[in-house]
């Protein structure tokens, strides 16, 4: 459960780190956009080669940025083998069938396609995540969001409340830990076949781990009291938001780059022939 | 005028449905500018309520907290209390806010509304006396408990406080942290004449302070310097252990060997190698 990477910063000095956050999020925003717009192998492989470009440009050790999906791959895995072998294709003859289970070439496409775009979908949040720390994607959001400030929305509020809880994610994990071996110590069995046995097991787990964290957060509010901390009244920033020309190249580029997935997939001015270049 | 003064205070907190737990019974107590103080008491005297009482956490049931003639009563006077009090608690892990060392400690700063650049000169300050601008962009994670509890001082020190609080700031480290936290301390005692409320019950650490207040079941039982080590029974009457030195030459004395009250271990090595060369010539 360590191997969480969500939250966690990986400090390097590179273009995508000195980025805006803003810019950052923007652009995860047009990203996740696009990476529903892919259909053919193609537009995966083109958008594909952008993100490994940004991994390569922003210095995290490719191994880090893998890690962070190690999480997700179980998920991946089912996923495809699931539609792979429940997958129904009229027009054509299947591969191969067993019982229930049809295997049409069409349909392991698609499950590579689902794949693809589900790794797709994770990797790019753990670049960003490992390339800004917490207080900058919480000082972007919160920037972003101002047309909400006018409508009272508590955007500061929201901010600090994702900033902390990616701030306690590790601490509350390593807890879980510890209660998990003191109730083992007491002879706890959580090795179990039967899930619905695994669940139950699981609640003199929950519960400590509920009423420590309450016992923290209360902690928590004394010491942000204490620190003089009044909401968003007053409040100022030690690191100030600063955009360069840089951020507005980077969006534009991606700009550029959701076009032509739009050009590729709606064949305007009969550019997606190069589609068929793919498949 | 004291900077901290307790006025006859009376504190419960409550427990089930009309049951109340007296943590403080009538305390008076002052703290001047510049005095190092160390709060001792074992478990359940009140200490920590003190801690709370005093930046305004929590409210007297009956008498006053001032702090520099503002009451804690007054609400709109509790922001500027908090400015020059500051409080560091046990758990270093349940003080920080964000995951980068730098953004954690402009947290106070940040709340109080200064420019960025003032900001990023009190954060670098602070992380200097602490010993942690090294550490100034990791993350809590890879730090050990020393160095996490340094910088929630160094949180602290950021909104340059008159008056810090360390509200058993050492009870969960080990001892090498322990000792981390006490040189910080002393020095910002000495250096930036920084008033300092230390509150423990590891008695070595008492005696590097210059007064003591013994606190015993929600009571003021003793307040003075270090002539208290003088009489032990003020100690163990509390429930309080002594310092090892003491007791090493508390043990001598009983079999005839005076050599004097020494608070640590340096000044009862010292102590005994004199006695040993001078007191050798008389035997």
């Amino acid at each position: 459960m360590r191997d969480v990477t969500i939250g966690q910063y990986y400090p390097a000095n590179s273009i995508v780190h000195r980025a805006d956050p803003r810019f950052k999020l923007v652009i995860m925003l047009l990203y996740m956009v696009m990476v529903f717009f892919c259909e053919s192998f193609f537009s995966f492989g083109f958008l594909s080669l952008f993100v490994v470009i940004t991994i390569i440009i922003s210095r995290v050790p490719p191994l880090k940025v893998l890690k962070g999906l190690r999480m997700i791959l179980i998920v991946v895995l089912i996923t495809t083998v699931l539609m792979t072998v429940f997958y129904s294709d009229a027009d054509s003859e299947p591969l191969a069938e067993w019982g229930i289970f049809h295997i049409y070439l069409s349909g392991i496409y698609a499950s590579i396609k689902l794949a693809w775009r589900l790794l797709l979908l994770v990797l790019m949040p753990t670049v960003l995540t490992l390339t800004s720390t917490p207080t900058e994607l919480c000082d972007g959001l919160e920037s972003l969001m101002f047309p909400l400030k006018k409508m009272h929305f508590p955007v500061h509020e929201l901010a600090l409340i994702m900033s902390m809880a990616l701030r306690l994610i590790p601490t509350l994990i390593e807890e879980t830990d510890k209660i998990m071996n003191a109730q083992k110590a007491r002879g706890a069995q959580f090795e179990s076949r039967n899930p619905f046995k695994k669940i139950k097991a699981m609640l003199p787990v929950l519960i400590p781990l509920f009423v420590s964290s309450f016992r923290r957060a209360d902690d928590l509010a004394d010491a942000m009291d204490s620190r003089c901390y009044r909401g968003a009244k007053g409040r100022t920033r030690m690191k100030q938001l600063h955009c360069h020309v840089g951020d507005f190249i980077a969006l534009f580029a991606w700009c550029a780059i959701f076009v032509c997935l739009l050009f590729l997939k709606y064949n305007w001015f009969g550019w997606g022939f190069i589609a068929l270049l793919g498949l | 005028m004291p900077f901290l003064q307790f006025k006859n205070v009376d504190f419960s907190y409550p427990s089930g449905e009309d049951d109340y737990i007296q943590a403080l019974y009538s305390v008076d107590l002052t703290i001047e500018r510049g005095e190092f103080v160390a709060l001792v008491g074992c478990n359940g005297s009140g200490k920590s309520t003190f801690a709370r009482l005093s930046n305004g956490l929590l409210l007297p049931d009956r008498g006053d907290v001032c702090v520099d003639g503002c009451s804690t009563a007054d609400k709109s006077a509790l922001y500027e209390i908090r400015k020059k009090i500051g409080v560091v608690f046990q758990n270093p892990d349940n003080q920080m806010v964000t995951t980068i060392v730098e953004d954690d400690v402009a947290f106070g700063p940040e709340n109080l509304g200064l420019a960025p650049a003032e900001i990023r000169e009190r954060v670098d300050w602070a992380l200097d006396c602490v010993g942690m601008r090294e550490y100034a962009t990791s993350g809590p994670q890879r730090l050990s408990g020393g160095q996490k509890q340094r910088v929630a001082i160094a949180g602290v020190l950021a909104i340059r406080p008159e008056l810090m609080i360390l509200d058993e700031a050492t009870g969960m480290l080990d001892p090498d942290g322990r000792r981390e936290v006490m040189e910080v301390v002393a020095r910002l005692n000495e250096k930036e004449n920084m008033t300092v409320v230390m509150i423990t019950h590891f008695m070595e650490e008492a005696a590097v302070a210059d007064r003591i207040v013994i606190l015993d079941k929600g009571k003021v039982a003793a307040d003075g310097g270090k002539e208290l080590f003088l009489t032990p029974d003020v100690f163990t009457s509390a429930g309080l252990d002594l310092p090892m030195p003491v007791r090493v030459s508390g043990a001598l004395k009983n079999r005839g060997i005076d050599i004097g009250c020494p608070l640590t271990v340096e000044e009862l090595v010292a102590a005994y190698c004199k006695r040993l060369s001078g007191g050798g010539g008389e035997a």
